[in-house]
C-alpha cells in the first residue's frame, strides 16, 4: 500500500475511494434486493466474494428470485460478462500480475477497475491503479452485499430508499463517456429500444442480448468513415 | 427456492465462467492481435450491451413497466453523469430523485 501511495496521485486516489464508495451504496441495495425478493442470507454474500460482477449477479438474482432455472441465469450473466474478454484485451499485458499473482490479480477485472486503469498515463501507474481499485471495488461490493442482506432483513421496503435506481444510474455513469461518439451513442439507443420492444415477451437475460443486434449499425457505418475514398489509388 | 443444490450449481458456474473469461482477455493478449476495426466493435458491442441493460433495468419489474419513479430517477443520474458530476453524486441524486418521487407518491 505504501507503495501505491507513492505511485498514485491523491486526486486519483480520492476518486477511486469514492468509486469505492459507490460500489459499496450498490453491494447495499444488491443484498437488500436479494434478500428482500425472498433468496436467502447467504446468496448475495457468497456471490458477491466469489462472482464480482454487479450487473450479471442482479441479473442472477432477478432470474432465480422469479422462479427461473439456476443455470439458465448464470448462463445469462456469463453472457453479460462476456465485456471482460474485450477488456483484458484492451489493458497492457502484465497489468493483471505476473505468475502466481496473476491467479488473484484475474479476480480484481471490474468495470470500475478497468476505467481508471486504462486512464493511467504509464505502466506504474496502471498496475497501482488496477490493485488499488480492483481490491477496493471487491472489499466495498462483498462488504455492502453482506451489509445490504442485514438490513434487508430486517427492512421491509428498500425500494422506499431509491435503491434499485442506483445499480442502473452506477452503470449509465460509466458508459456516459463512450456515448459521447455520435455513432456508439445511435447503436446504444437502438440496443435499448430493441432491449425493451422484448422485454414483455422474453424471459430475462435475452432482451439485453437481442440488443447486440445493434451493433449491425456500427459494422455498416465505420467503413465508410475509416476508409475515406482518397486512400484508394486513382485508376 | 427450490432447489439449494441447483442454485449453489448455478453460482459456482457464474464464478468459474466469469473467471475464465476474465482469464482469457490477458492471455489471448500475448498471442494475437485483433484488427483496431475489431476491437472498437468489441468495445462498442460492450456499451450496447450496458446501455440495454440500464434501459430494462430502469423501464421494466419483470415483464411490465416499473412505474415512473425508478427511471425518472436513473434520467436524473445520466444528466448528472453527462455534465460530469461526480460519480458519487450521480448515484446519490438517482436513489434520492427516485425515493423523494415515491414519497409523493409517484408509484
Amino acid at each position: 500500500m505504501s507503495s501505491i501511495r507513492r505511485t498514485l496521485e491523491g486526486s486519483v486516489r480520492r476518486d477511486i475511494a469514492l468509486t469505492c464508495l459507490a460500489v459499496l451504496f450498490i453491494g447495499l441495495s444488491y443484498g437488500a434486493i436479494a434478500v428482500a425478493s425472498g433468496l436467502p442470507l447467504w446468496l448475495p454474500m457468497v456471490q458477491s466474494v466469489f462472482v464480482v460482477a454487479g450487473a450479471s449477479e442482479f441479473l442472477f438474482i432477478g432470474i432465480v428470485a422469479a422462479g427461473g432455472n439456476p443455470l439458465a441465469a448464470a448462463l445469462a450473466g456469463l453472457l453479460v460478462n462476456a465485456r471482460h474478454l474485450p477488456y483484458g484485451l484492451a489493458l497492457p499485458p502484465d497489468v493483471t500480475g505476473r505468475g502466481w499473482r496473476r491467479i488473484f490479480g484475474t479476480h480484481l477485472m471490474n468495470d470500475e477497475t478497468v476505467v481508471f486503469t486504462l486512464a493511467q498515463p504509464d505502466y506504474p501507474r496502471k498496475r497501482a491503479a488496477y490493485s488499488l481499485c480492483g481490491l477496493g471495488v471487491l472489499v466495498a461490493w462483498s462488504g455492502g452485499a453482506t451489509g445490504g442482506a442485514l438490513i434487508g432483513s430486517v427492512v421491509r421496503d428498500t425500494n422506499a430508499f431509491g435503491l434499485d435506481a442506483m445499480f442502473p444510474a452506477v452503470i449509465l455513469a460509466l458508459i456516459v463517456p463512450a456515448l459521447r461518439d455520435r455513432a456508439t451513442l445511435r447503436a446504444a439507443v437502438a440496443g435499448a429500444v430493441i432491449a425493451l420492444a422484448a422485454a414483455p415477451f422474453l424471459p430475462a437475460g435475452l432482451p439485453v442480448l437481442l440488443a447486440l443486434a445493434a451493433v449491425l449499425l456500427l459494422i455498416r457505418e465505420h467503413p465508410a468513415r475509416e476508409h475515406p475514398g482518397r486512400e484508394r489509388p486513382a485508376p | 427456492m427450490k432447489d439449494t443444490t441447483l442454485v449453489v450449481a448455478g453460482m459456482a458456474t457464474l464464478a468459474a465462467g466469469t473467471y475464465a473469461i476474465r482469464f482469457a482477455g490477458p492471455a489471448l493478449r500475448t498471442r494475437i492481435t485483433f484488427p483496431p476495426r475489431a476491437e472498437k466493435l468489441l468495445e462498442a458491442a460492450a456499451v450496447i450491451l450496458l446501455a440495454a441493460l440500464v434501459a430494462t433495468t430502469a423501464l421494466t419489474e419483470g415483464h411490465r413497466f416499473s412505474g415512473l419513479a425508478r427511471p425518472v430517477g436513473v434520467l436524473v443520474g445520466g444528466v448528472l453523469a453527462w455534465r460530469k458530476a461526480p460519480f458519487l453524486v450521480v448515484v446519490l441524486a438517482a436513489a434520492a430523485s427516485t425515493a423523494v418521487l415515491r414519497l409523493l407518491g409517484v408509484p
